[in-house]
């Protein structure tokens, strides 16, 4: 091979990039009809109307583009292209300007109109509610009994419409609830709600003096207020793990026996097709590789944070990551049985084999309903018993069952997590389900993964500063023209700008073992040693440090050593963990070595090499041991341990499926946010605890006033309006202190955007 | 008092017509991107925004496109 071979092979790699890229968008785009297609961008680095203006004269400039149009909040970008041809340069046309872009799946993102639909409903229950509750004020002023027959007439009209519409989010999760035989706290929500409706319709046609419609629609608007706060987070939150570029390929360029390429999406590669992988991209499916030599990252399926060798012969799987060199593959699995495959079905297993958590609201609901109602039932039964009054029994025994519907009860627990959840979005942790934060709450064990978790998954030189600053430029130089992690930091560690000498001719990249550059009439190598440099001069090999030598004419310069990055601040969060009395383990794929070294300096106990399978069994059997497990993971191999877990967090970077399981996300590159998400999940279980305690408390003095027939629709009106309001404010309390802590917390903020702009295959 | 009876309408027409005007800027994606808003009011350019499904009127756009550049 000559040094100018690679760079001829370079340009057809770019071109064969290009068009991978292109069949890409082409792929994740959506049909509009009328010849339109859209595609969606996630650009995280947007961030002001300078942005915006330039981001759409650009893409509006593209051939092709009918519209581009950015969306700040969400930091997105939707473009709209005729589909004559092929799609715009979209992502290269954003990176000329500066912007990493990555395709956004808006086509898997499934419409999720859930919060359009609760906002709707609270602006009708919202109208409704203050117009009868108008109406109402006047009559409980003492309307004159023919004004009172009149307003109650309208507040009907009003509410019949609004409580139907509204009401039906409510009707149809108890109903749901009820025929599978459970109860959740919809139910009392609706027999409250419905009982006050029609015991007021009854009134009305009965021109009698109590009407409770406005406490039915003054109820449901202070839930839906609370429901729709909670799924707005939630949604928030959802929608930045979505923008998160995916890690996983997309589809693949197949070599057709007939010489001809085609880009075909992922299910649709079989075993035995060739497959043309260029560097940077993620192996599709599970394969052997026919030609070509390469470094493959393994660190996102296995956990081995070195990068392995790959050459003709060698079996990948899929999801690893090729580094340096164009590969020609054979699919040797289609991708539904394909190591990614194997993952989800045993993530599958791993949820069938944990006990279903039943969420805290519901379980203090399958106690409160059946007492609410035996009481108003009891009620009932009392006062014809007393008095012999039918119709005034009914009353009485609705009024109860009125004043106990569960307003602060419904309120309690969503409103604390609201407030938790952007506490949590905040710091950069995405809360994704608010169960998971009650389950966070009562984890007693953490258990981390090391690649990728605990270390960044990313090299990092060692003793730079006594490393000849000359030959380490020289080094930096030469790295520049690859992309391999080795490179990178070698770049990185360099401070300044990377000057490339001119005499400097050409830099190939042999993969699998370096870079070789001309310079002159010397040539520099930069590498494993036993290729730079000439035989007998290999330094001493470290183990587990990766050592690179760099040499001229195979003369040794200098020799660089390597390690996986630590996250920041590893050790706090370890220290603060066991403040909080949980127990820390570490569970990695990696070799037995690396591991034991990091884990003896963070002195915890650790388990290695696990297989996956493993992983999972290994949760399951801490929590058999009624341990309730935090797992703390990134990697392919992770997922079925998340899943096992009581309470799972995965960092930006984890590989999707990961990404997807876990119940938390975190963005920012600390590993501080696992302590800090444990605080705010600890916090807000007391605040939980408080709130159902005053909820209760207020049944408790209400109950009986019900009982004895003293409930009047403006009584019943106070009482809820206040009780929810307690629990509100007391939901608030959560922000405490939280001010002082924010100046802290801009610091290392927002890491997420740079960090994994970069991903994608890029 | 019965006097009075004729604010009843006016005030339920009123809210009626508020909570038509929201629903309408809910349904037309005017909460979409509330940033975005708060910084396009600065830009000189007239555009419209896309809404879900919907295709925009696509003759005024493309003139003013090509006018643009």
């Amino acid at each position: 091979m000559t040094c100018c071979a690679p760079s001829v092979e370079f340009a057809d790699v770019m071109t064969d990039r290009r068009r991978a890229k292109s069949d890409e968008i082409l792929l994740a785009s959506r049909d509009l009809g009328e010849g339109l297609r859209q595609t969606d961008l996630s650009v995280p680095t947007i961030h002001c109307g300078g942005c915006i203006q330039k981001i759409e004269k650009t893409l509006d400039a593209l051939p092709g583009v009918e519209q581009a149009r950015v969306n700040l909040s969400a930091k997105r970008v939707t473009i709209r292209w005729r589909a004559d041809g092929t799609p715009p340069p979209l992502l290269e046309s954003l990176s000329r300007i500066g912007y990493e872009a990555h395709l956004y799946d808006a086509v898997t993102d499934s419409k999720d109109d859930t919060v359009a639909k609760l906002v709707r409903a609270l602006a009708v229950a919202g109208f409704a509610a203050s117009n009868i509750m108008l109406l109402s004020v006047s009559i409980w002023s003492g309307a004159e009994p023919a004004t009172r027959d009149l307003f109650h007439w309208m507040s009907a009209l009003i509410a019949l419409p609004a409580v139907a519409y509204c009401g039906r989010i409510f009707f149809g999760s108890a109903w749901q609830s009820l025929r599978h035989g459970q109860t959740n706290m919809d139910v009392p929500i609706s027999i409250g709600v419905l009982f006050a409706f029609g015991l007021s319709l009854y009134e009305t046609l009965n021109r009698g003096p109590h009407a409770y419609f406005d406490a039915a629609i003054t109820l449901l608007f202070f839930l839906l207020i609370g429901r729709t706060l909670d799924h707005m987070m939630r949604e928030k939150a959802r929608v930045a793990v979505k923008g998160l570029a995916r890690l996983t390929a997309r589809g693949a360029l197949i070599l057709q026996p007939d010489g001809t390429q085609i880009y075909l999406p992922l299910d649709e590669i079989g075993p035995g097709m060739t497959i043309l992988l260029t560097a940077g991209e993620r192996v599709p499916v599970d394969c052997r590789v026919l030609k070509g030599q390469s470094d493959i990252d393994c660190s996102l399926v296995s956990g081995e944070s070195i990068p392995q060798t790959a050459g003709a012969g060698s079996l990948l799987q899929a999801g690893t990551l090729n580094l340096t060199g164009p590969l020609t593959i054979v699919a040797t699995a289609a991708a539904k049985d394909s190591f990614l495959a194997e993952m989800i079905r045993m993530m599958e297993a791993a949820e069938s084999g944990r006990s279903t958590y039943r969420r805290i609201a519901d379980r203090a609901s399958r106690l409160y309903a059946p007492v609410v109602h035996v009481a108003a039932v009891a009620t009932f039964i009392g006062w014809v018993a007393a008095t012999g009054d039918v119709h005034r029994a009914l009353i009485i025994a609705i009024a109860v069952l009125i004043i106990t519907c569960p307003c602060a009860l419904g309120l309690a627990v969503p409103m604390v997590q609201v407030v938790a959840a952007r506490r949590l979005f905040e710091q950069g942790i995405m809360l994704k389900d608010g169960g998971a934060l009650e389950r966070l709450a009562e984890v007693e064990t953490v258990v981390f993964d090391k690649t990728g978790t605990l270390t960044l998954g990313e090299p990092r030189l060692v003793d730079g500063s006594v490393i000849d600053p000359d030959a380490l430029g020289l080094a930096a130089a030469i790295a520049s023209h690859s992309q391999h992690p080795y490179s990178r930091a070698l770049v990185a560690a360099h401070r300044g700008p990377v000057c490339t000498p001119n005499s400097m001719t050409s830099v190939s990249e042999y993969p699998g073992s370096g870079l070789e550059a001309c310079i002159g009439a010397t040539v520099h190598r930069l590498g494993r040693p036993e290729w730079a440099l000439a035989d007998g001069e290999a330094p001493q090999s470290v183990p587990d440090m990766a050592t690179i030598a760099l040499s001229k004419n195979g003369r040794c310069l200098a020799t660089f050593r390597l390690v996986d990055r630590l996250r920041s601040g590893v050790h706090e969060a370890v220290a603060a963990l066991a403040v909080y009395g949980l127990a820390v383990e570490v569970l990695s794929g990696d070799r037995e070595q690396p591991v034991r070294q990091l884990a003896s300096a963070l002195g915890v106990p650790h388990h290695s090499p696990v297989s996956p399978a493993d992983k999972a069994n290994h949760i399951a059997s801490i929590e058999a041991s009624g341990r309730k497990v935090l797992m703390v993971g990134d990697g392919l191999n992770d997922a079925p341990a998340l899943v096992a877990a009581h309470a799972s967090m995965a960092p930006a970077s984890a590989a999707d499926v990961g990404r997807n399981a876990a119940d938390l996300v975190f963005l920012r590159e600390s590993l501080l946010s696992v302590p800090q998400a444990v605080t705010v999940a600890r916090n807000a279980r007391r605040l939980v605890r408080e709130n159902l305690i005053i909820a209760v408390g207020y049944n408790a003095v209400a109950m009986p006033v019900a009982i004895l027939g003293y409930v009047t629709p403006l009584i019943a009106a106070v009482a809820m309006s206040l009780s929810s309001l307690i629990v509100v404010a007391n939901a608030l309390r959560l922000n405490d202190g939280h001010r002082n802590r924010r100046k802290d917390d801009s610091r290392t903020s927002n890491l997420s955007s740079r960090q994994f702009a970069l991903e994608d295959g890029q | 008092m019965t006097d009075f009876f004729y604010l009843i309408p006016l005030a339920l027409v009123l809210g009626a017509a508020g909570l038509a005007a929201f629903l309408w800027s809910l349904k037309s994606g005017q909460y979409e991107d509330l940033e975005g808003a708060a910084e396009r009011i600065l830009s000189n350019e007239d555009d419209k925004p896309i809404v879900n499904g919907r295709q925009p009127n696509s003759s005024p756009e493309t003139g003013d496109k090509s006018a643009k550049n």
